[in-house]
Order: structure tokens, then sequence, then C-alpha cells
């Protein structure tokens, strides 16, 4: 089909919401870009949603305002949406859309490639297993982050989930390695001011230098929120498959992207599933989360940690639903427990980090790490039932042993839990501080413990 | 059928195409120039509307359609044990010889290799006549599969020709059948459409259960080989872990696993490990029973459709050599959001939360393709396929469409439980919500194999749990020091069930299979020491002094206790206790 993709078309006869349509085309595919030139001459960008013999309705990514059906032209460029890609591209800031916003001059490509990548053949991933310490004891010690998983921060209006952001991105590290490793950071209708927060961090700490942003902040259009974390992974895929480096993606905030694909559903009165959001949104997360893994016999890797913000901190909203579905775990933090000053405020009980168990023990972490991750969420667990028994019944009816484990949580939060958002502690350090906790329990109480590992390291045995 | 039709409307993975008569409902098409596979879903005049199983970006209104005249097929024969396969049977392992890291499209691999020669070994003789489902010949697939080579579904005759022993491709011909139309040659490759079920003579009821090594499972919660179970949960409850085990340790002949719509990373994990692990029946590696079917979340969404009906066709025809299928399809719900993704685009009529009308008769369907049958064949094979599909619930509330719809097919549903999972208590099956219709159907294989107070002690068992759950509540309005001794065991007791038993650790060498006369011994051990105990209370005896009995941690520890020792360590755990309890009343 020999098509002149230079043809300009003027004979745009809707424009709605977010979506436009375009009469008396020919060859046009689905999926392919657009450039529309609205009548004060702006230049835009569009993506064929649905092609049609001589129709095609085409959502337009920086926003529909001053479009017209009378001289608004629309040329389609026969392409996919791509990106050009190169290693110059670390250190710099781009828009929702890849243009540089940093005052540099636009990036020379080494490559172009479709922001949409292509799935990666289960055959070929290696199953992530390197531990990331990232410093913080409720994560390391009982929600381990291995490279190549996705592991996103539930999080609520109003919680540090920045501030637990730029910590991990500060502190991450593989134990006894030194390798190529780089933040891309994606953001999706923050506002500036947390923009600004993530850059001077990025700044002071040096890794500005060791990272790629791309910002689509809340006053630019929504729907261009729908390629801004497909330019930021395509961007990290290439690093990571091409260029050997150990690529951290920061995705915020995803609550705002999935708003931007319901505006797109609704516009194109499609078929609603629950609460409004599109009947494939699990499908189009997937799509993003995915793009998280290892390749075999390639060194570098992709790390995803998304956040979203719980709408009324409700986890079965579909959007913390469906990609708890997806990714490797969850750390949800808490209301609760920022009220009581802990931070980070993770509550362990609802974390989970499914990579877990083959990124710790033996040679990785420690041998008795798996065992006492067990442990403390059984006690811990126990503490928080006997917590809501005692504003009943009142602490006197409770056995001696029930007590303890009311002690133990209180020192849980305050010790375990809590920690400086400058403290980076060691693995070692997190387990010492469990050991410690754990010691405060009798000894038949720790069942889940292999007996050799408490005989090795409970306190106990150590001092004596 | 040289008859082409034209794309006129793309729309994600629908496509609608003019100039489609003559086509048929369900018919393989050819989309475009890259030659995507798609299957047309609606016919309405000339216009056909084909689901397309690959990414449709790029493809044009104009470019053309061609039907290729068949059904969405399998292949079937030597070769697929072992193999990993996406929704619609291309080996991905192929795809990245071909392909590299990423999965491109318009890639086309054969499923079955072609060059490769089997030992095929003749079973019928020149002159004998046979009907659909007679061993032709056989196999030996891997060292513990004998693949049996079947005479397929409608064709019956007298046996003209057959190969003599020796190496042959899986296309050459290796008899030939003299039928009523005709003689037929047979090749070891045969192919089957993935919507239709293969036909068998008669179910069976189920009455022998699929042991899985998982005591929650298998004491109180059991399902029969042919049986079909359901595993709703919310996420992070644990539903790929107890899938994983199951396909590890069920004592099928054959496995087939549908990674459907779920991670890629599990995936790799299941591929890095299965090849690595025994089977505890046979000692060879797992791999070599299990047939893998992957299409992962980022996967095209048609594909997902057709992913379990591949898989479960492939169930099929292993059942039909009289093995003992167990299928998992990990997880049904993203099945079900398929169907609804193109239901949508169908802009079809929705039923309840968007999901079409179908949805229910779909999941029917599906699952009745499961059971325990007696085969086509002179030799009357018996085979089973026992189906277990994990639903993923929004938000982990069970009274959404597809759980309700599913629970109204399957005999076993396993509860998993968030509050379980937040706890650590794994498996997180809910005692108190699940259940399972086979339990009358297998105690009498229980009693006659493993030990003959078996529906006694599960229901023993089940009666402290539920006491525990209602003693819960007083205890939540007065303490657990107001209630009288006897009730104060009664908790202890169920405690040590739900820790000692009930309780399974995946990841320990050890507990992740517990055999059946284990599970057997450990019940009668628990329950033994709460007889005791409730005695030894009536008698006067403090209930502080039995809690802080030796012989506690040794029964919380039964469960580690390797296969090998613990008949004579659990004897002994039964002496010490016996003479503990003496030793407090006296």
């Amino acid at each position: 089909m020999a098509i002149s993709k230079s043809k300009e078309y003027t004979t745009v006869t809707e424009v709605s919401g977010p979506l436009m349509v375009v009469d008396n085309v020919s060859g046009v595919a689905y999926g392919e870009v657009v450039e529309i030139k609205t009548p004060s001459g702006e230049r835009r960008r569009g993506q064929v949603l649905e092609a049609q013999t001589d129709k095609a309705i085409i959502q337009v990514f920086e926003g529909t305002h001053d479009l017209d059906t009378d001289t608004t032209a629309v040329r389609f460029t026969g392409e996919t949406m791509k990106i050009p890609v190169s290693v110059e591209m670390l250190g710099r800031v781009f828009n929702g859309t890849g243009t540089p916003i940093d005052g540099g001059p636009p990036i020379i490509p080494e490559k172009v490639l479709d922001i949409h990548g292509a799935p990666i053949n289960p055959c070929a991933r290696e199953f992530p297993r390197d531990f990331i310490e990232t410093g913080i004891s409720t994560i390391d010690g009982m929600n381990t982050l291995v490279r190549g998983q996705k592991l996103p921060i539930f999080s609520g209006a109003g919680l540090p989930h920045n501030e637990l952001a730029a910590q991990i991105a500060r502190q991450a590290k593989v134990l006894g390695k030194k390798e190529e490793f780089a933040v891309v950071f994606v953001a999706m209708g923050i506002t500036h001011e947390e923009a600004n927060f993530f850059i001077r961090d990025f700044e002071r700490t040096g890794a500005l230098e060791k990272a790629v942003l791309f910002l689509n902040l809340a006053d630019d259009p929504a729907i261009e929120r729908i390629i801004t974390p497909r330019l930021g992974l395509t961007t990290a895929e290439y690093l990571a498959f091409e260029k050997d480096m150990h690529i951290l993606v920061i995705l915020t905030n995803l609550t705002n992207y999935c708003e931007a694909l319901r505006e797109i559903a609704a516009a194109r009165e499609e078929v609603p599933g629950r609460r409004g959001y599109p009947g494939y949104m699990y499908t189009d997360l997937a799509s993003i989360y995915e793009r998280a893994g290892r390749i075999k016999e390639k060194k570098g890797s992709i790390t995803q940690m998304p956040m979203l913000t719980m709408p009324d901190d409700d986890i079965t909203h579909p959007i913390p639903d469906l990609t708890g579905y997806i990714t490797e775990g969850q750390i949800v933090l808490s209301r609760e427990f920022s009220r009581k000053g802990i931070y980070p405020p993770v509550d362990v009980l609802p974390c989970l980090s499914r990579l877990m168990q083959g990124g710790i023990g033996e040679g990785r972490t420690r041998e008795d790490h798996a065992d006492v991750n067990d442990q403390l969420y059984s006690a811990y667990a126990e503490g928080r039932k006997l917590r809501d028994l005692v504003a009943v019944v009142g602490e006197e009816a409770l056995t001696e042993l029930d007590r303890t484990y009311l002690a133990f949580s209180d020192r849980f939060e305050g010790e375990f839990m809590n920690q400086a958002i400058d403290e980076d502690r060691s693995i070692e350090r997190t387990l010492e501080i469990a050991w410690n906790l754990l010691s405060m329990l009798p000894e038949s109480e720790l069942k889940r413990i292999d007996p050799e590992c408490i005989k090795k390291y409970h306190p106990k045995y150590t001092k004596a | 059928m040289t008859q082409e039709g034209i794309i006129s409307r793309v729309a994600g993975p629908v496509i609608s195409a003019k100039n489609m008569r003559g086509t048929r409902m369900y018919e393989l098409v050819r989309v475009g120039t890259e030659r995507l596979i798609g299957e047309i879903i609606g016919l309405d005049e000339d216009i056909a509307t084909i689901q397309v199983y690959e990414e449709t970006g790029g493809v044009t209104p104009g470019e053309k359609v061609i039907p290729t005249g068949m059904p969405l097929s399998v292949e079937l024969g030597p070769g697929l044990l072992g193999t990993i396969y996406d929704g619609i049977q291309r080996p991905l392992d192929l795809i990245k010889v071909q392909m590299g890291d990423f999965i491109k499209r318009g890639v086309e691999v054969p499923a079955l290799e072609r060059d490769k020669k089997w030992d095929f070994t003749p079973v019928a003789k020149k002159g004998e006549t046979m009907g659909p489902g007679d061993i032709l010949g056989v196999v030996q697939e891997t060292k513990t599969i004998e693949h049996r080579i079947l005479v397929p579904p409608g064709v019956a005759g007298k046996v003209v020709d057959i190969s003599s022993k020796g190496k042959y491709t899986i296309e050459q011909t290796i008899a030939k059948i003299k039928t009523a139309e005709g003689v037929k040659e047979i090749q070891m490759l045969q192919k089957w459409p993935v919507r239709i079920g293969r036909p068998y003579v008669k179910k069976l009821d189920p009455s022998i259960p699929l042991i899985t090594g998982q005591r929650v499972i298998d004491t109180f919660f059991p399902v029969a080989k042919g049986g079909t179970a359901a595993i709703p949960g919310p996420f992070g409850s644990g539903k790929t872990v107890v899938q994983q085990l199951l396909a590890k340790w069920a004592d099928a002949d054959i496995i087939v696993y549908i990674g459907c719509g779920e991670r890629g990373n599990e995936m790799a994990d299941v591929l890095r490990e299965f090849p690595a692990l025994e089977d505890p029946k046979t000692g060879e590696p797992l791999m070599n029973r299990t047939v893998l079917i992957a299409n992962t979340s980022n996967m095209p969404v048609a594909a997902r459709d057709a992913s379990v009906y591949t898989g479960m066709t492939l169930a099929e025809y292993y059942r039909d050599m009289g093995y003992d299928v167990a299928l998992m399809a990990d997880s049904t719900s993203r099945w079900a959001e398929a169907m609804r993704e193109i239901s949508g685009r169908l802009e079809e009529m929705p039923g309840e939360e968007g999901y079409p009308a179908y949805l229910a008769s779909r999941l029917a369907d599906f699952y009745e393709r499961s059971g325990r049958a007696i085969l086509h064949g002179k030799d009357e094979k018996v085979g089973s396929i026992s189906v277990i599909g994990a639903v993923s619930p929004p938000g982990g509330d069970f009274s959404e469409p597809v759980t309700q719809n599913t629970l109204r097919i399957t005999k076993v549903f396993w509860a998993l439980d968030a509050d379980l999972a937040n706890k650590r208590h794994f498996p997180a099956i809910n005692w108190l919500q699940s259940y399972s219709l086979y339990v009358d159907h297998v105690k009498d294989w229980w009693q006659k194999e493993v030990g003959a107070k078996w529906g006694e002690m599960r229901n023993e068992a089940m009666r402290l749990l539920q006491k525990e759950s209602e003693l819960q509540e007083i205890v939540q309005l007065v303490g657990p020091d107001a209630l009288p001794a006897s009730d104060q065991a009664a908790l202890d007791g169920a405690k040590s069930i739900r820790e000692g038993f009930l309780m399974q650790n995946a990841f320990h060498k050890v507990d992740t299979y517990c055999p059946k006369e284990k599970q057997y011994r450990m019940l009668e051990i628990l329950l033994k020491f709460n007889e005791l105990m409730y005695k030894a209370i009536q008698k006067g005896a403090p209930i502080e002094k039995i809690r802080e009995m030796p012989v506690k941690d040794k029964l919380a520890r039964m469960s580690t206790v390797p296969d090998a020792e613990y008949q004579k360590q659990f004897e002994e755990i039964e002496k010490e206790m016996a003479a503990q309890f003496r030793e407090m009343e006296g």
C-alpha cells in the first residue's frame, strides 16, 4: 500500500474532550503518530486510537484547546510513537513528551526506539535475586527489594512517600559490587513543588548526573501522562539492556496516570469497568509494570518503584488493587503511624515482597534472615491483635506472655520501624535490632526460627 | 479459500474486515501484511469481526485478511512435555532464538519440532480392526511418560499398514487404516481445535484424592482426581505460591500450568525451579511431566483468552492416553478480563461489572472439560483432568462476578485470606470459609489406604477450629483468663492445630511436601495431646502447667522432621507425651 504519508488533512469533523475525529482519510494505521497544526500555527502530537477505512479517531497529547473543525491541519506520520535515546540523556531533564526543558541542547540519538517496547520473552528472563540494600529496616529486613523487581509504594495524600522514595534513590546499593547505577525519574501530574523537591535532593547528593528526569506536572495536559512513563521506560531499557546499567525507575504518581486513562475511556464512551475505570486498565498497567526485570546474559537491570496515592487510603480501590495484582509486592504507608510520628510510616502487615525469598539467605544477606522475618511478622501481628483486645478488656485481663508481646510491638515500632530520614542501616544492623527485640520473648515462642540460628544469633548466646 | 477480506476498522486487538462472506465463526485468519494471527468472533453479512492474537499497532485499513478455513487448533504429539508455549502454542524458547529477548510480532514457529526423530514401538498389528482411542504404538517421550499414539477420533477400520519399530519424525506416516471413506494415513502429529472438547465415553464419579502434600488441602479440603477447585484471594494472599506448590507436588502424571495474564518473573521462577526439582514419585525432574503455557499480562490480550483453551486441549490429549492430568490456571480472572476487554471493543451489552453476559457459560464450559472418565478404545482406559483455577477478585471481594460464577461450578473452594497472609500464616487458606464437596467421596480411599480414623479425626479437628472461632468472640469481650479451663484448653488445642498442622512452610525443604501418612500421624498426635489435656484438666491439673510441658515444643516442630525419620521420632514424641502427663498427674 503505497500511501503518501506527508499528506495533510483539514477534515477534522469533531473535537471532544481529548479526542479528535478526522474524516475522508485513507491508509491510516492503528497507533500511528499524528502531527497537528492548530489554527494559530502551534504544533501538537497525537496518536490514532481507532482507524477506519475513511475515518480516524485521534487522542491529542497536548490538549485539544484551540482546535477547530475548520483550519486545524493533521498530518499522519506513518510511524508509531518513538523516542531518541542516548547515554547523553543522563543528567538531563525532559518534559512529559520528551523535549529537553533544562535549556540544554537536543539529544543526538544513538538509537530511536518505539516507546511501547515489546514484552520480554519469559524464557529470556533471569529470575531476580540480587539483594538491594536500601538502608531502611522495614524494607531490607521484612520486604526485601531485589534487582529487577517492581515494588510499588502505596501511600495516601499527606504521607511522606516522596521523602521515602528520595531516601531509597539515595541509599540503594548492592552489597560488595561497584556497578553503573542510574535513576530514571518519571513524574506524572505531580506539583512543581514535589518535582522541585526531587530535583533539589538529586542535586544535593550529586545523583542528578546519574539521573534522567521526565516531568509531566500537574498543569501539563493530562493526556500527555499516557506517554510519559513509556518514554521513561524505553530510556531505561536502552540504558539497562544495551548499556549494561542498573536502573531504578521511580514512577510518580500512578493515580494521576489512571485518571488520564479514565478520561480517555469516558471521552470514547467505552463501557466502564469498576468505578468508571476502563476494563483494560489491568492490561494497560501491566504494559508499564512488566517492563521491569532482568534478562539472561545481560548485565543491566530495571527495578521499578512506582508510587501511588490510594484514594481515601482505600487499598481495595481499583488503582492499588490492579497494581498489587501485577507488581511483586507492595510497601504500604499508614496514616496511623505517620500521626504517631514514626518515619517511615510503613505498616509492615499488609506489605509484601514476592521476590524476597530468592534474594535473601546465606550468601545474599544472612542465613537467619528468612526465619527472623517470619518470626517478626508473627510476633508483631500477635502484639497488634492484643492491642485491639486491650482496648476492650484492659491490660489486667492479659497473661504475662501477652503483656510481653504488647511490649514487643511497642518497641518494634519505636526501634525497628522508626529511623531517621538520613539513617542508612546496614542489613547486619537491621538484623541485630530484630534479634534484640526478639530476645524479649521466651525462647520457646521463637518457633519460626531454626534452633541452630537461635544458638548462633540470639543475644543470650552471643553475649555469653 | 482464495477469497480475501479487506480490513475496514482497527481498534486495539479487535479489527473488522469486509468481503468475508463464506468464512465461519471461530475460523483462523491471517491479518494484514505481517500475517498476524486472528480468529473470527463475529459475522454480520460480509463483515467479520476478528480478534487478533498479536499487537495491532501499525495495521492499516485496506490491508488484506486471508481466511485459512481452519479453526484455531493445537498440535498434538510427542515433544509437548517440558516445553513452554505462549497462548497460541508457539514455543517461547524458539521465539527467543528467532527474535531475541523481546517478543516481536509476526513470528511463525511450529509448536512441535518437525525434524526430531522419536523411537516408535508399534502395538497394533496389521489386519487388526481398530477404533478411536486404540493404541497404535508408543513413544517414550520422557523417562517416565510413555506417549501413546492413539487412533484419532472419528477414524475406525482395519489396519492395513503399521510401521516397524524405529525412528520417525512426527510427520511421517506410521500407520494406514482402511476406513469406510478410504485409506487414512496416520502420523504421530495430530491436530485438534481448541474450543471443542475431545470425546470420551463416560464420566465417572471422582473418588480418588489428588494428593498434593499440603496438609490443609489433603486432610481438610481435598480435591479429587478429576475434580475442580477454585482458589480466590486478594493480591499477596499466596494464590500463585499455592498453584505452584500443587504443580510441583500433586501426584498427577502430567501437569499443565497456564500462566494467564500473570507476571513474567513468576514464569521465570517456574522455568528456573522446575527443571531442578525432583518429582517425589519418580525422582525425575518435574519439568519432564509439565507443559507450561505463559501469556504474561503484557502479552496480547486476545491470546490470553486462547491460552486457557490451548492448555485444556493439551490436558485432554494426555487424559485420552489414560493419564491423570492436573491443570492449573493462574489466573482465571485475567481470562475473564480479556473477555471483558474484547466484549467492550465489540460494544456488546455488558452484564455485571462490565463483564459480558456469557461469562458464566464460558467458565462453566471450561470447568466441565475436567473430570475422570472412561475413554474411547478397547482397553477401557481411565484418565482424569483435575482443574485448579486461581481467581483474583478485585479488592479481595468474593461477591464479584468471576468468583461467584466460578464457585457455582467448582466443588472445592480454598478461600485465601488477607488477614492470615498478613500474619504470615501460609498457606493462607481460611479453614472456616473453605469447603470441599469431595470429603465424603475420598473418605473411603483415605481410610483404606492411610488410616481408619481419617474421617473421624478430620471432623474432630474441624469441630475444634469452629469452637475456637466462637470462643474468640467471647475472648474479645472478657479476655482469655475469664474462660473456664476446659475452654482455654480448647483454644490451646485449636492453636496447636493451626500452627502445627495447617501452617506449612513452602520454602522449607522438608515441610514443602508432607506425605499423606505423615499428615495422618501428625494430626493423630495433636489430637491425642488434646485428649490427654482435657482429661488432665478434668482431674484438676492447672492449664499453665500443661502449657509449659517440654513436649509442646516438639509437637510444634513435627512438620520439619525429615520424612525418613518421622515414624521413629513421632513414636518417641507420643511416649514423652504420655510420660509427661503421667508425671504431672502423678
